[in-house]
């Protein structure tokens, strides 16, 4: 058992839509383990995305921690938060993201920007990016000339070119045919074995969340499986 | 900081660069703006245009001599002997036969028919002496030859045989009661060009208009010859007369013009600018609504929200840039290179031709307000692309 990358314990989310108040976490407690590889399952509604959401640090919990690497992030504001993401997060699309009007090289660049290395030292991280996803032929191609799987490929470069340590993918391979989101998936793999990525995957597809190391469902905000149950 | 200024210049090209993506609103954008602007730069224009034909007009050393009180030369009056006691002043030049440079002139306003639109219109017709090119700097017959004295004979300002029908050489044409012959076409700087000349004691027979005339114009010596010619008319009692320089009398002239074209102006191209603000916004509007997602995606990768912000207000300042730029181009090829020309009332409710004159001012000015429209309609659009909510990254 590794130290968790990351702990939610005791969290509270709920929204308020049509002047009714919808609870979907109730004290969840779940921790991450460093170079996991995790896939989340489980019917619409049930939290998938909140959960994405609230691990990136892009929506806060009413109430509980959430800590990341022994710091608690639940409170900082969105100029902490966006730093933060930008040092310790990639995030995978469903439908990848990509700005239309740039290459895929610059769409691969844009996490670089917010880091302080020269010209020069993006440009190497991106192509070693773009190679390690297997579009280095493709760096200058604008999303529309590429296939789903392939902009798909340079959504997950975009993701790791920072180096996050953690890679949340929400339905990484719900726009795809079988073969492009196998590739996808081998990718994932690849990441969270060789590159020790901790990878929390969303997926509604059960071919997909197999091929994760751990596979948890969550079902109206909990997760039934014994284990993260007993958290 | 440097991060910052990376996240700025990156979001301001995904701007920029996804503006044909929205072409056809962008394109309406820049031409409301430039319409706007049109109007301003061309009431600017026109203003400016009013001026320089009339200060262009006066001379620095030559003096007109009205009654006291009258501030155009159609109210003035001055009689016969008035104008020996004047030819009697100290202070003015004299010509080789040593007698004063000094012209008497009547001023009548005469129907003609305009070229363009057929319009009636007045024009000015002006009873001179000999002596009235000689009172006058830069005017020249380019075209036949000067009046004869005691002639029903004509000379016709360049921009009046241009823009009106039948003031060609050689035409006779009925003025009033009588028939007149064009005899010359002349060219001057400024007012001069809208008029039309005849000798004076024809003009003074065919119009009634007794023996006196209306203004006097003289030419002066040297630095002192104005303040001697002032200096003795004041202490004449006979000579309720106002005396100035043909320049200063003109700038005065034009002023009350310009500034009522700059009323009418300005209020209309605030009117259209409204319009083109409401279309800039809503182009923003736009802008910020199909890049929502782009947006969301940059700042779940951590940008920050004022990147956006200046994305959007540098989209807006771009297009009304390009709107402002399309105006004065259209205005420089209308105004300056094609040459538009207009008559309007002047003096005495008499037409006056000059050209529109679109000025290094006027295109900065036009320039400025473009924006300044781009200013104000970005700026919503831009609060509310730094506060757009990032949690609507999955939609497609």
């Amino acid at each position: 058992m590794t130290d968790p990358i990351m702990r939610l314990e005791g969290v509270c989310k709920g929204y308020r839509r049509g002047g009714e108040e919808i609870q979907i976490f109730d004290r969840l407690t779940i921790d991450i383990e460093t170079g996991a590889f995790i896939s989340i399952m489980g019917p619409s509604g049930s939290g998938k995305t909140t959960l994405l959401n609230l691990l990136g640090g892009l929506d806060k919990p009413d109430d509980g921690r959430i800590v990341f690497d022994g710091q608690e992030i639940q409170g900082w504001g969105e100029s902490r938060l966006a730093k933060w993401r930008a040092a310790n997060v990639g995030f995978i699309f469903q439908f990848y993201n990509l700005m239309p009007s740039m290459s895929a090289a610059r769409n691969v660049e844009l996490p670089l920007l917010l880091t302080n290395y020269s010209a020069k030292e993006r440009r190497r991280r991106v192509a070693t990016a773009l190679e390690v996803v297997g579009l280095s032929d493709r760096a200058r191609h604008r999303p529309r000339e590429l296939s789903g799987g392939q902009q798909q490929r340079v959504g997950i470069a975009r993701a790791i070119v920072a180096d996050p340590r953690l890679l949340l993918a929400d339905e990484p391979t719900g726009d795809l045919d079988r073969q492009s989101a196998d590739e996808i998936l081998s990718i994932l793999s690849l990441l969270n074995r060789d590159l020790n990525k901790t990878v929390v995957m969303v997926t509604h597809d059960p071919q997909a969340a197999s091929r994760a190391r751990q596979e948890l469902h969550l079902d109206k905000g909990r997760f039934t499986d014994a284990q993260v149950a007993a958290q | 900081m440097g991060s910052l200024f990376r996240q700025i210049r990156a979001a301001i090209a995904l701007n920029i660069l996804s503006i044909p993506q929205r072409l056809w609103l962008s394109v309406a954008t820049v031409g409301s703006i430039a319409l706007a602007v049109g109007v301003l730069m061309a009431f600017l224009s026109l203003a400016e245009g009013f001026r320089n034909m009339l200060q262009g007009t006066g001379s620095d050393t030559v003096a007109i001599l009205l009654r006291d009180g009258a501030t155009v030369e159609i109210n003035s009056g001055i009689s016969r002997d008035q104008v020996r006691l004047v030819e009697a002043a100290p202070g003015l030049a004299v010509d080789a036969a040593g007698d004063p440079l000094l012209s008497g002139e009547v001023y009548v306003t005469v129907d003609a028919k305009k070229r363009n639109s057929g319009a009636s219109a007045n024009l000015s017709l002006r009873g001179v002496t000999p002596a009235a090119l000689q009172v006058r700097d830069g005017v020249r017959v380019v075209d036949g030859r000067m009046v004869a004295p005691g002639s029903n004979e004509l000379i016709v300002g360049r921009r009046v045989s241009d823009q009106f029908v039948g003031f060609d050489l050689g035409r006779e044409l009925v003025l009033g009661n009588s028939v007149w012959r064009v005899v010359g076409i002349f060219a001057a700087e400024g007012v001069f060009e809208s008029e039309v000349w005849a000798d004076l004691d024809t003009v003074r027979n065919l119009f009634n208009r007794g023996s006196g005339v209306q203004s006097v114009r003289a030419r002066f010596t040297g630095a002192d010859g104005l303040a001697a010619l002032q200096a003795y008319v004041e202490a004449e009692p006979r000579l309720n007369l106002d005396v100035q320089t043909e320049a200063e009398f003109y700038a005065d002239q034009s002023s009350g013009t310009v500034t009522l074209i700059s009323y009418f102006g300005w209020p209309l191209a605030i009117c259209l600018a409204i319009g083109a603000l409401a279309g800039a916004i809503n182009a923003m509007n736009s802008s910020v609504e199909s890049r929502a997602r782009e947006t969301a995606t940059l700042r779940a990768i951590g940008f920050r929200g004022v990147p956006a912000f200046f994305g959007v207000m540098v989209e807006a300042l771009f297009l009304a840039f390009l709107g402002g730029l399309l105006a004065t181009l259209c205005g420089y090829l209308v105004f300056n290179v094609a040459g538009w020309s207009v008559s309007t009332l002047g003096e005495g409710f008499t037409q006056v031709v000059f050209d529109f004159t679109l000025t290094p001012a006027v295109a900065l000015t036009g320039l400025v307000a473009a924006l300044v429209i781009g200013l104000l309609g970005g700026l919503a659009p831009a609060v509310r692309a730094a506060r757009l909510p990032i949690l609507q990254l999955g939609a497609r």
